[in-house]
């Protein structure tokens, strides 16, 4: 084996986001071009895509993408989810032979409608019924890892490059309006099938180049409003901030954006007294909600996309556009190798949000998430 | 002679084979047609040739270049002219984030924007002076610890904030010279701020006067009352933030 110094591996993950902002469905063909076109941002350790508008004929049913070690492991979530489910179909997710792609998985999908009764019993929220049955999988069940759990959407990842990852589960055949997509070089964290991105919950999802040097920090805080972090990576905590500030105590896109990558003290001033008044706040409320250290991230749902950097700009983003397309992604040639004239190009600042929503809809989080839960016990604390 | 590389679909290794065996086979002028992200373009190349480029080279383009002269019709991404020795680099575009990372000669010509970092860890020595001009603006850590070298800011479009924050940060050698008004900017600069003299006006119409060459855009003659001067803040600038030294 050759050793440090002996040889080069020239990485740093790619990440790669497009909408049809008039919510037209296309294959999955140019997300995969476009991220292969950074084949050498990835080494082969993980690849992965979220798509949103997959399953029109399931749009009311949530779609729970499993991974499973063994049998064992799918007898005992199957007791778990009839239990608390009606299942609308069960099967196993098709995929093509590819030579590189090995070890995977037992690969399966679920639509499921919950069982009411059952969200009564832990009170009636839907949403929260989902989030804590998915964590409860991950967490409580040997050898299960559910990949995806939103309505009309699904994340499809696993150790490959992301172009024999998209080649293996057959993307091509899917069509959606939102698709993101990753490729993998794990830095602190061993490569395996559910450390891939995209992370999902509900039908949030994001993909992320970057180190979380502040993981412990959000993970304790996070914790303390029910998630579990169970997946031996500091992306899952970007999801759960997410959730947690947009969902769960419904802070706007802005504000959270503001608490994620919030802008240094010393340029606060420079904003007028009532936003500066207003960040210095978010500030001091959710300081543990700061994300520390490099990032880019893709953050998804089913109304569109937001794409972020760190304040300081460590790695690297470009947006552009065309008609009615908003394109993000590490390099401007992995635009460009899916949409060769763009209308416009630009590199977003750091902690500068690119966000592309869908017609019609004027945020982020989903109509089904009420939004607003637990803003009274935050302020209040 | 000239010859041409369609570079549509090639893995960057074999584009950078073709380029080399072109070199070696007598090519004076080497037009590559459909680049797109392909890393490395020009890696280590030594020489009086001349490279053309259309589309969008992927990131270190000129890395460790010890001359040439290479002209980009496109954007550029990141890493451009990473430790580039000698040779010149003309973008007909924007660059990404840090441009010329320890330069250490030869020259830039940027007809837009830079990202951030550009200029970061350039240096000087002796005979060896890196050059960067930027038609635009810059994103936030321009110079951030510059050592030597010169970087010009023309500011063609007269954008109030050309500069992003923390220009200079760690600055300790070398010089930035910005075309526009300081003082909406003052506070976004983290090393000295210095007038212009008239005898700079000379050096600074020479690499201006390339510039304008390269795209037919001409701010005109120096006039220094235009320009700012950005210089370090002494040999240690963070020397403060240590204990006991």
């Amino acid at each position: 084996m050759l050793r440090e110094g002996k040889i080069r591996i020239p990485s740093g993950c790619a990440v790669s986001g497009i909408i049809n902002r008039k919510g037209q469905v296309f294959s999955g063909i140019d997300i995969v071009d476009s991220i292969a076109n950074m084949r050498e941002r990835s080494n082969g350790l993980g690849g992965g895509f979220a798509a949103y508008g997959i399953y029109p004929e399931y749009r009311d049913c949530y779609a729970m993408h499993i991974f499973y070690d063994d049998i064992k492991a799918k007898e005992d979530t199957d007791y778990y989810i009839n239990r608390n489910f009606e299942v609308n179909l069960s099967e196993r997710i098709p995929v093509r032979k590819v030579k590189v792609i090995e070890n995977q998985p037992i690969i399966w999908r679920y639509f499921l409608s919950p069982i009411p009764r059952r969200i009564e019993d832990v009170g009636g929220d839907e949403d929260e019924f989902m989030a804590q049955f998915v964590m409860q999988i991950n967490a409580m069940i040997e050898g299960a890892f559910v990949a995806s759990s939103g309505k009309n959407m699904g994340a499809f990842k696993g150790v490959g490059y992301p172009e024999d990852i998209g080649e293996f589960y057959r993307l091509d055949e899917y069509k959606a309006y939102l698709w993101t997509a990753h490729g993998r070089f794990p830095t602190n964290t061993p490569g395996w099938w559910g450390g891939a991105h995209p992370f999902t919950l509900l039908d949030w999802s994001v993909v992320h180049n970057g180190e979380i040097s502040s993981y412990d920090t959000n993970r304790r805080f996070v914790e303390m409003y029910d998630y579990k972090c169970t997946l031996q990576t500091d992306t899952e905590v970007i999801i759960y901030l997410f959730d947690l500030l947009l969902r769960k105590i419904g802070l706007s896109l802005e504000e959270a954006v503001s608490v994620v990558a919030a802008p240094f003290w010393e340029d606060l001033d420079d904003l007028g007294p009532l936003k500066s008044r207003q960040l210095r706040n978010l500030r001091i409320l959710y300081a543990s909600a700061l994300l520390n250290g490099p990032f880019s991230i893709i953050l998804a749902s089913g109304n569109g996309l937001m794409a972020l950097n760190d304040r300081i700009k460590l790695r690297p983003l470009v947006a552009a556009e065309k008609d009615e397309c908003l394109y993000v992604a590490s390099e401007e040639a992995a635009i460009r190798a899916v949409a060769k004239d763009l209308d416009r190009v630009w590199a977003p600042r750091g902690g500068e949000a690119v966000v592309g929503l869908l017609e019609g809809k004027s945020d982020l989080l989903s109509a089904s998430s009420s939004g607003r839960k637990i803003a009274g016990k935050c302020s209040g604390s | 002679m000239e010859s041409r590389i369609d570079a549509t679909g090639k893995h960057y290794k074999t584009l950078n084979q073709e380029i080399i065996s072109g070199m070696n086979g007598g090519t004076t002028k080497l037009i590559l047609d459909n680049v797109n992200g392909q890393r490395y373009i020009g890696d280590a190349l030594e020489g009086n040739q001349e490279i053309i480029i259309h589309g969008v080279p992927g990131n270190d383009l000129a890395v460790f270049m010890n001359g040439l002269h290479i002209t980009v019709y496109g954007n550029i991404q990141d890493g451009g002219a990473n430790t580039m020795n000698e040779g010149t680099l003309v973008v007909h575009g924007s660059a990404g984030d840090t441009l010329g990372y320890g330069m250490r000669g030869g020259e830039i010509y940027i007809r837009d924007d830079v990202g951030y970092r550009a200029g970061i860890h350039m240096k000087e020595y002796g005979d060896d002076r890196p050059i960067i001009v930027i038609g635009g603006g810059a994103g936030n850590f321009l110079g951030e610890y510059m050592a030597g070298g010169l970087i010009i800011l023309l500011n063609l479009e007269g954008r109030e904030n050309c500069l992003g924050n923390y220009t200079g940060s760690g600055m300790h050698g070398g010089a930035i010279y910005v075309r526009g008004d300081i003082e909406k900017q003052r506070k976004k600069i983290k090393a000295r701020i210095v007038p212009v003299q008239n005898a700079e006006a000379e050096e600074l119409n020479h690499y201006i006067g390339r510039f304008s060459k390269y795209f037919d855009r001409n701010p005109g003659p120096v006039r220094p009352e235009e320009y700012f001067k950005i210089v370090g803040t002494g040999a240690r600038p963070y020397k403060k933030l240590y204990v006991g030294v």
